[in-house]
């Protein structure tokens, strides 16, 4: 299949955040199954993240604030070309900035390293001054997406955060601005209090909710957006089986990403999700997963 | 994953124990971890300074053990707690050793020998001979010796220690060349400082020898989805903390020489 400029042999993608260090562990989440693989937000310079616990299990999901860790671009250079050297299938690579001119320099290096397409996280909802800050803003966001854009030729893909009003207007700003692609959705602002010793538990306080609390929340936003464009969406946010995956197909999403899942299933939950797909859709005469992106909304 | 296990809990300190100058063992109630297998680790949540995984020394009856070298911030804090004290932690994870029968030969070196002594006590019995290796920079360093004589007897445990105060002068390593060249073991298992699992694992390489041995990594998730423990395409909180000799060699060109540093990018072990 087609993606927004990206050949993918099936539709499920890595998400950002999850094994995304070393091209060793993309290369086995590829082996997995995944159709692609997006990296740990990479930024201009090195970070260390915050201190643990940076993950806290909630009723039916994980709480995570890693502080976006990340050895900086020009370190991460070398492991996206070691990437490119053992992947097969494409390699997306996220990046992250405190400016427009931050989020193009990182995107710059990236494709100059082989990145096939570049991914803004513009929604983490843990680190202050970049993330949810210019993802919650049409005005910011159209600027980032802008000036990357015009730097990059490789496939811009926009990640878009959940914790606002109303998610199309910021999905408007940045396909208005040249994105080529939306992901939908990164975690929503969540945190976890621990009645015995009663203290938060992150040491960063406030993190991101994933998994499978936030399915719901993630279909209605892709849903939301479908409703107002016809731009490629990958559906993002508790897909854990190929259930999961078919619901976000029908509300709009071409393709999905999946990150929590890998922990509660293992690395091969892509191949289990993809062959569960294909049984569903010869069950039920489709010809391909084409056939039912947005078909919820024909009804 | 959504396991009753990764749920964090907060649970008293039965007892602390020193060990050593710098080590104290931490007696938690804890009904999950208490039915960890050896070489399994738990994550300890020591709160408003930090998480950090541990290898468990033992358990039994709904209580679990965790030995404590003082070597940073949250390491030292745990060693001013006193019984009575809150802790959280989550876990059981990670995989085990095997329970090998026949002649079995274990090398632990400093704190990494908790986990061995976990095993030690569950294989004594079923094997037919049990010998340790136990290596520290100095006696009062050399810990669990009293538990050791109680699973093997007085020949089958070698103790060294780089200054010569107990045992043998010299690393863990060389006693063990010798040992290897002399007898016949159905398997060997290790814990220790990377470096010295390098050794032992070229050692075993070269006498084709099975060997089980626990890595260390820094540790953030604890369940496999972060990355930050990766050693080769292996996590070692997940697909390890016990890796056996087939796996070593995969990871041979990181074994011993790097590993991921907080910021992700590689560093010397």
């Amino acid at each position: 299949m087609s993606f927004a400029g990206l050949a993918l042999e099936n539709p499920t993608i890595l998400a950002s955040g999850i094994l995304g260090y070393s091209a060793e562990s993309l290369s086995r989440v590829a082996k997995g199954g995944a159709g692609a693989v997006v990296t740990k937000s990479i930024g201009v310079e090195p970070r260390v993240g915050y201190a643990n616990p940076t993950v806290v299990q909630a009723e039916s999901g994980l709480i995570n604030a890693m502080g976006l860790p990340n050895p900086g671009i020009d370190v991460y250079s070398g492991e996206i070309r070691y990437a490119k050297t053992l992947l097969r299938v494409p390699l997306i690579v996220s990046v992250f900035g405190y400016s427009a001119e931050d989020y193009a320099n990182v995107a710059k290096k990236a494709v100059d390293a082989g990145a096939d397409a570049i991914e803004l996280n513009v929604s983490c909802p843990h680190v202050k001054q970049t993330g949810a800050e210019i993802g919650q803003s049409s005005k910011f966001l159209s600027e980032v997406v802008e000036k990357v854009k015009a730097t990059i030729s490789k496939p811009l893909i926009v990640k878009l955060s959940p914790n606002v009003a109303d998610i199309a207007v910021l999905a408007h700003a940045a396909v208005e601005a040249g994105a080529d692609a939306l992901t939908a959705v990164n975690t929503l602002k969540a945190m976890a209090i621990d009645a015995e010793t009663t203290q938060p538990i992150l040491s960063n306080i406030e993190g991101g909710l994933s998994g499978p609390a936030i399915k719901p929340i993630a279909l209605r936003c892709v849903w939301d957006i479908r409703e107002q464009f016809d731009v490629p969406i990958i559906g993002c946010g508790g897909i854990t089986d190929w259930r999961d995956a078919v619901e976000f197909f029908l509300a709009g999403a071409s393709a999905v990403q999946i990150g929590t899942a890998v922990g509660l299933v293992d690395v091969d939950v892509f191949r289990q999700i993809n062959r569960g797909v294909l049984t569903y859709l010869r069950k039920k005469h489709y010809g391909s997963v084409k056939e039912i992106v947005g078909l919820a909304h024909r009804q | 994953m959504l396991t009753a296990n990764n749920r964090i809990r907060t649970t008293e300190i039965v007892q602390i124990r020193a060990e050593s100058p710098t080590v104290k063992t931490f007696v938690l109630a804890d009904r999950a971890s208490a039915k960890a297998k050896p070489g399994q680790f738990v994550m300890l949540w020591i709160p408003g300074i930090d998480e950090i995984p541990f290898s468990i020394l033992d358990v039994s009856n709904g209580l679990v053990s965790v030995s404590v070298k003082e070597v940073g911030d949250a390491t030292r804090h745990m060693h001013t707690l006193e019984a009575g004290a809150t802790i959280g932690l989550r876990g059981p994870f990670g995989t085990s050793f095997t329970e090998s029968r026949g002649r079995v030969l274990l090398v632990g070196g400093g704190t990494g020998t908790a986990p061995l002594v976990f095993l030690a006590k569950q294989l004594s019995a079923k094997t037919e001979r049990l010998s340790f290796v136990e290596g520290a920079k100095t006696k009062d360093e050399l810990l669990f010796v009293r538990e050791l004589r109680g699973v093997c007897n007085e020949k089958s445990l070698i103790t060294t220690t780089e200054d010569g105060t107990a045992g043998l002068q010299c690393l863990v390593t060389e006693p063990l060349a010798n040992l290897l060249d002399k007898e016949h073991f159905d398997m060997i298992y290790t814990c220790g400082p990377e470096v010295m699992v390098k050794k032992i694992f070229e050692l075993t390489e070269q006498h084709k020898l099975p060997l089980e041995a626990s890595l260390e990594r820094l540790m953030r998730c604890g369940i496999g989805l972060c990355g930050s423990c990766v050693i080769g395409k292996y996590r070692v909180c997940r697909d390890g903390p016990v890796f056996t000799a087939a796996q070593l060699r995969e990871v041979k060109d990181e074994l011993g020489i790097s590993k991921l540093g907080f910021d992700g990018s590689r560093v010397p072990v």
